[in-house]
């Protein structure tokens, strides 16, 4: 539709010209990202033909059908790819719809999240929601003592001139250390101290989240302008007055910047932070499970929830952002 | 009675290119209640000699004193008022409250602050836009909101570095005008620095010419003019005499650097 031009006979009737206007512009920023998305989405079609051709061929087997290779046997030695190519009319047949697919394909994963979101009921023990949600609590409970620390480290980096020499190279190296192995210590380490629940997993979130807002506040907390910062020693303002009523203020939008990747960050601690615990709730225990099970179908569904809320976190400081950087006169 | 008092006044910053000569033995006695003006090219210290003055910038000899007290103590007792070149007006505070900021920190009461806010922008002629943020106010309005900030804790001194420097001929006309007016009601000394011959000689009672490397001052001149100058004093025989030898003195400095 985008390409009628409103100049065109008939086009501007029915509605008013601003609102076919506003929809040609949504129409022209979404067009590139749909194109991107479509072909993602047939690019994961073709890639489940080699993926699932053993199996495939497997099911068309026992449906009667003649496969080259005839025998399970001799198939098992064959790449995936060799197999589609051997027999193609039963590789794509059957790749699309497999109980256990090596790689499920997109309708499956669109199916199975509709599922174990929509369809089930919230208590349910397969409900995606519910999953989310338990995954949630350590995440924003991270994010929040990540931030506070993070803008804490920050500040004192700023003010004082041996932690601006010492911190950084400690949080650079907190960061270096896979939060896989980090993860199962301070699980096993604050539970021995009595502390179990949310709490540890809050921690793993908070220990992968302080650090972009340090990297980013630090900057921010720098960004005045020298003739401001002038001003307020011209004014015989303390240290305290000048980071409450320039620092902050300035660091802005440098902190929303790096509360975003903050909060991706976090949920990424929460859901590792499942793994070690025995895997009972969460988006990352429902990852767990379905290795454990071969449920593919299952682990993508996870993995796409996860990125929903992630998304949805992430926009939800994105707005918060907008809001507050236009009431302060900051864009 | 002297306010500010400078004798033989040197700084020198040293820099990867070695050491830059801001001042050479500057020496300058200002009066209370005066308007000095202070020009020359760019690199002549004018800047760095408010600065120091202001205490945001420390001689490396001479001595210096402003009220009788050291630049520092003068800063820690309010002694001055600094105007920037750029407004300097934080973005998140309206008018009515960048103006209070200072009088906040220097704890000022509530109803004080108001008062004297509303005072200071009666003032600079800015009375409506007390509740305005900084963007809906052009830079020539921006600039008199920042004076009155420099104005409102009534310090004795008021610095002025190139305030009106990035504003248009017509801008600035009238803040010119304005600034002569407000300095005859107060009374308070004031230092300008500007790069603009008739601007200097039309708002000053006395017009220190620098040169740069190393800045230093050429010439001190007072001012024959009287204290109520209309716009068009400009085009009298007296002021077009100073104005030529302000221009004297700054091609003098510019021969022997």
């Amino acid at each position: 539709m985008s390409d009628t031009p409103l100049s065109a006979p008939g086009a501007g009737i029915g509605r008013s010209g601003k609102v076919a206007l506003a929809l040609r512009g949504t129409a022209r920023r979404a067009g590139p990202v749909l194109a991107v998305v479509v072909a993602l989405i047939g690019l994961w079609y073709l890639a489940c033909i080699p993926m699932n051709a053993q199996n495939s061929l497997l099911l068309a087997e026992r449906a009667g059908e003649t496969v080259t290779p005839a025998t399970a046997a001799e198939r098992r030695s064959m790449s995936g790819l060799a197999l589609a190519l051997a027999s193609p009319g039963a590789a794509v047949e059957h790749a699309f719809a497999q109980d256990r697919p090596r790689l499920p394909s997109p309708h499956q994963v669109a199916v199975e999240l509709w599922d174990s979101t929509v369809d089930k009921k919230i208590t349910s023990k397969r409900s995606l929601v519910r999953h989310a949600g338990i995954t949630l609590a350590p995440t924003l409970l991270g994010f929040v003592i990540g931030s506070l620390a993070g803008i804490a480290l920050a500040v004192g980096i700023v003010h004082s001139r041996l932690m601006d020499l010492s911190v950084m190279p400690w949080a650079i190296a907190s960061q270096t250390i896979p939060i896989l192995a980090i993860a199962p210590m301070i699980i096993v380490v604050l539970n021995s101290v009595g502390i179990q629940g949310v709490l540890p997993k809050a921690i793993i979130s908070a220990y992968l989240s302080f650090f972009p807002v340090t990297v980013g506040m630090v900057k921010g907390l720098r960004a005045p302008a020298p003739a401001d910062l002038d001003l307020m020693r011209t004014w015989n303002a303390s240290g305290l007055r000048t980071l409450v009523s320039l620092r902050l203020p300035s660091s802005l939008p440098y902190l929303f910047a790096s509360l975003k990747i903050a909060v991706a960050a976090a949920l990424v601690g929460a859901i590792v932070g499942e793994f070690p615990t025995g895997a009972v709730s969460g988006l990352g225990a429902r990852l767990l499970a379905g290795s454990y099970y071969g449920q593919t179908i299952q682990i993508w569904s996870a993995l796409f929830g996860a990125a929903i809320v992630a998304a949805l976190l992430v926009a939800a400081i994105g707005l918060t952002e907008r809001v507050t950087l236009k009431r302060m006169g900051l864009t | 009675m002297t306010t500010i008092s400078a004798k033989s006044l040197d700084l020198t910053f040293q820099t990867g290119d070695g050491p830059v000569h801001a001042l050479r033995d500057v020496s300058l006695d200002v009066a209370e209640g005066e308007f000095v003006s202070f020009i020359g090219p760019s690199g002549c210290g004018k800047t760095t000699f408010l600065r120091c003055v202001a205490a945001l910038e420390t001689p490396t000899g001479g001595t210096l004193t402003v009220n009788g007290m050291s630049p520092d103590d003068a800063r820690k007792a309010r002694a001055y008022g600094y105007v920037f070149q750029a407004a300097g007006l934080f973005p998140w505070r309206t008018i009515e409250r960048n103006i209070t900021l200072p009088l906040e920190i220097m704890g000022y009461s509530r109803e004080e602050r108001r008062a004297r806010a509303r005072q200071a922008l009666e003032l600079v002629e800015l009375s409506g836009f007390a509740a305005k943020l900084p963007w809906q106010l052009s830079g020539g309005m921006q600039q008199r909101a920042s004076i009155a900030r420099a104005l409102a804790f009534d310090a004795p001194i008021l610095l002025m570095d190139e305030p009106f420097g990035a504003l248009d001929e017509i801008v600035r006309d009238r803040l010119n005008a304005e600034l002569l007016d407000l300095w005859k009601r107060t009374t308070k000394t004031m230092l300008f620095v500007t790069h603009s011959i008739p601007e200097a000689v039309y708002l000053s009672t006395k017009i220190v010419v620098m040169s740069p490397r190393p800045g230093r001052i050429t010439d001190v001149i007072d001012s024959p003019l009287p204290k109520d100058r209309p716009l068009d004093i400009r085009d009298t025989p007296e002021f077009l005499e100073v104005a030529h030898r302000v221009r004297e003195g700054l091609r003098e400095g510019m021969a022997d650097a």
